[in-house]
């Protein structure tokens, strides 16, 4: 393809091609300071195309394609370039990855253990895990998190944090501007804005962690925590997994062992100074 | 070198992977990925010199399929527990008969639907046995459920709600409408048990049918796995039984599918270096469009020839229909696409 | 159907894990993950390896666990077994 980059986020090389120069310099801005290994091949390929050649610059619209392709996926325009690389990164992770058990998990670790956390979007567990990032916890993703099957170490995906919304200014008033990517503006997913991880984060990105506490968080209402059994953090985990189903056995083992060794808290919270207030308390508990 | 050609070659065993730099991979992975045979590869290439990220890589996939394929073989038993107590008996087909009988080609081998074929008189029971059973109709477009009861060889696609699978039902190898007919009959009453208590077709049957599916049917999308397996199967019959491709001459001959069965053996040839005895050791000039076709991919996974794909997708139509209906089903399918 | 007999799955071939009020089944057959909750571990279990009634498997729990009527659990034994049976976890014998 015309343009091209590499990156490797967390054990994950990828190899990213474009019809256009915009997305790869972005992604290249984003990502100038991750280790680099040029001779190493890649486990995915992201290819970010135009559906007929004459696209590339009548009203430019990017399609998301690579080692796995979503049919009927509506392409981005071009000005959302890096959203679309960045959608493409994770698809590939989530359709294409077998070496871990892939959670739809945001994840921060400290002295060597995981806190993760699950939800759905709009649950606040990527803006508590950047957040968290910010203070004295290594940042692991905010996106997914991955299980090795068989020692059952979490091991971290720290892409590019993917602030939407209200998260950006929070964030922002927090942090060097020059640790931010472009404001995209009504996008799809609302307004988007890229943090690039601290650089402790980045150099410790294969180091492992034990999970030590798993926590469901729900934004809204008033700060509250629900113990949860193993039965139910199993259910959720399942279905918070791109791969649990393709990786079989091994799978149904790690997931197994994690609830029994791993306290699960579901916990509800009005604002994030709440969010990270119950989070360093439960974690004073787990860590014990 | 084309990762493509670099692809068939490690494949075929002309090219040893120690050979290959390390920016080689990208582009071999890819188009081993985009023909959905990269844990073939990684089959074909476990215990090779290959960079350590490449053996992780491949040791993944082959981890992977092995799962995929019990998850495909389970599909088939469950199919037995809904179709045994009405007693009707079916044969595999394609990927999942391969891997029930434990076959060289099925290592690694991606499966997708179960395809299963029963004898025509058993269709409609069988539907309804599947009905019952938990299997239902996946699309209610009342042109494709037409279309497939009219002119198909199977039944519309059925999904099973509680897996997520789908089934495909056959009552012969090639569409109604094709110019050839397939003796059905005599595919089912000469099917085998296989290793693992499956029926499947008989070794020629199965060789003609891999070619019938590749070459009569399809438009040759996936190509290079069907002619894998057709290479590695006839490698295998023909060590078992030296009659053997004599035998498929014949049972070719009998489904009117000679053509086919023999271009895919001068394909098999010409891509993996099949040996092929007299008789079958030809040279065909319109083998090199297919050839052609077989081998259009980039390094970055992509069709490289889109007109000659358009024109395989429009040969396999051609095949399949009386020119006059071709024109109104590509039409109704055109419209659907762009209304 | 409320005499059919049914088989359990080969014990080799399930993983049982019980994860507090629920029980997470692992089939090596189908890859499948079934979570239950009593008394189908209970069934299973009771079946062994032979080809069971519902009645058979209602006599067999009676013993276990000190039940009250066999007699009843029947009905709702039959029901549980076809669930089963959907599920790949008892064939029909």
């Amino acid at each position: 393809m015309r343009h091209s980059a590499r990156i490797a986020v967390g054990p994950v090389q990828f190899r990213i091609g474009s019809d256009w120069a915009g997305p790869v310099a972005a992604l290249e801005r984003l990502y100038a300071a991750y280790p680099q290994d040029d001779m190493r091949p890649a486990d995915a390929t992201v290819r970010l195309f135009a559906a007929r050649p004459w696209r590339r610059w009548l009203r430019p619209s990017v399609h998301i394609g690579g080692d796995f392709i979503v049919p009927g996926a509506l392409p981005l325009p071009l000005s959302m370039g890096l959203l679309a690389a960045e959608m493409g990164m994770n698809l590939q992770v989530a359709l294409g990855w077998r070496r871990h058990l892939l959670l739809h998990a945001s994840a921060v670790a400290r002295d060597g253990r995981a806190l993760i956390m699950s939800g759905e979007s709009g649950s606040g567990k990527s803006t508590l895990a950047a957040l968290l990032g910010e203070d004295d916890w290594r940042l692991m993703g905010d996106e997914f998190t991955l299980i090795d099957p068989a020692g059952g170490d979490a091991f971290a995906f720290p892409r590019a944090v993917s602030l939407k919304n209200e998260a950006i200014a929070e964030v922002a008033a927090r942090v060097d501007p020059a640790r931010l990517g472009p404001l995209l503006a009504g996008t799809p997913k609302g307004d988007i804005r890229h943090l690039i991880p601290r650089a402790d984060a980045v150099a410790a990105m294969h180091a492992p962690a034990r999970p030590a506490l798993l926590l469901f968080p729900r934004f809204g209402g008033a700060a509250g925590i629900e113990p949860m059994g193993e039965g139910e953090a199993f259910v959720r985990l399942t279905e918070a997994s791109t791969n649990y189903v393709a990786l079989g056995e091994a799978g149904f083992a790690a997931l197994t062992r994690m609830v029994r060794e791993t306290p699960a808290f579901g916990i509800t919270y009005p604002d994030s100074a709440a969010g990270i207030a119950l989070v360093e308390e439960l974690w004073a508990e787990a860590a014990r | 070198m084309s990762a493509v050609a670099a692809f068939v070659d490690l494949l075929a065993g002309r090219r040893d992977a120690a050979t290959l730099g390390p920016r080689d991979w990208d582009g071999l992975i890819g188009v081993a990925r985009s023909e959905a045979m990269l844990a073939t590869l990684a089959h074909r290439l476990d215990g090779a010199a290959v960079p350590p990220a490449v053996a992780a890589l491949f040791a993944d996939q082959r981890a992977a399929a092995e799962v995929a394929q019990r998850q495909a073989l389970w599909e088939a038993e469950m199919a037995r527990r809904a179709l045994a107590p009405v007693g009707i008996e079916f044969v595999l087909l394609k990927g999942a008969a391969y891997a029930a009988a434990d076959m060289t080609c099925a290592a690694g081998r991606q499966i997708g639907d179960l395809d299963i074929l029963v004898l025509g008189a058993d269709i409609r029971r069988a539907e309804n046995a599947l009905l019952k059973a938990g299997w239902e109709w996946v699309k209610s477009d009342p042109y494709d459920d037409h279309y497939y009861r009219a002119h198909m060889h199977e039944l519309p696609p059925m999904i099973h709600s509680g897996r997520d699978r789908m089934i495909d039902v056959h009552h012969t190898i090639l569409p109604k409408t094709h110019r050839i007919t397939p003796d059905a009959l005599a595919l089912v009453s000469d099917a085998v048990t296989s290793g693992g208590g499956f029926a499947v077709l008989q070794p020629t049957d199965m060789a003609v049918h891999c070619a019938a599916h590749m070459l009569a049917d399809g438009d040759l999308q996936g190509g290079l796995r069907n002619l894998w397996d057709f290479h590695l199967m006839t490698r295998g019959f023909a060590a078992a039984d030296p009659g053997f491709w004599r035998q498929l001459d014949g049972r070719a001959a009998l489904h009117g599918l000679q053509d086919a069965v023999h271009r895919a053996a001068r394909l098999s040839r010409d891509l993996y270096g099949a040996a092929l005895p007299g008789g079958w050791d030809r040279q065909d000039p319109a083998d090199i469009w297919f050839r052609r076709r077989l081998l259009a991919r980039d390094d970055w996974g992509r069709v490289t020839q889109p007109l000659l794909e358009q024109a395989f997708y429009i040969r396999s139509h051609w095949l399949r229909m009386p020119p006059a209906m071709l024109a109104k089903h590509l039409w109704t399918k055109w419209q659907k696409q762009h209304s | 159907m409320a005499d059919r007999a049914y088989r359990a799955a080969p014990a080799d071939t399930l993983r049982i894990e019980p994860l507090g009020e629920l029980t997470a089944i692992f089939d090596r057959r189908s890859m499948q993950t079934h979570l239950v909750v009593s008394p189908v571990p209970e069934i299973l279990d009771a079946m062994g390896a032979d080809a069971c009634t519902p009645a058979h498997v209602a006599e067999r729990l009676a013993a276990l666990f000190d039940m009250e009527s066999a007699e009843e659990a029947q009905p709702i034994l039959a029901e549980r077994l076809s669930e089963l049976a959907a599920m790949g976890l008892v064939e029909r014998a």
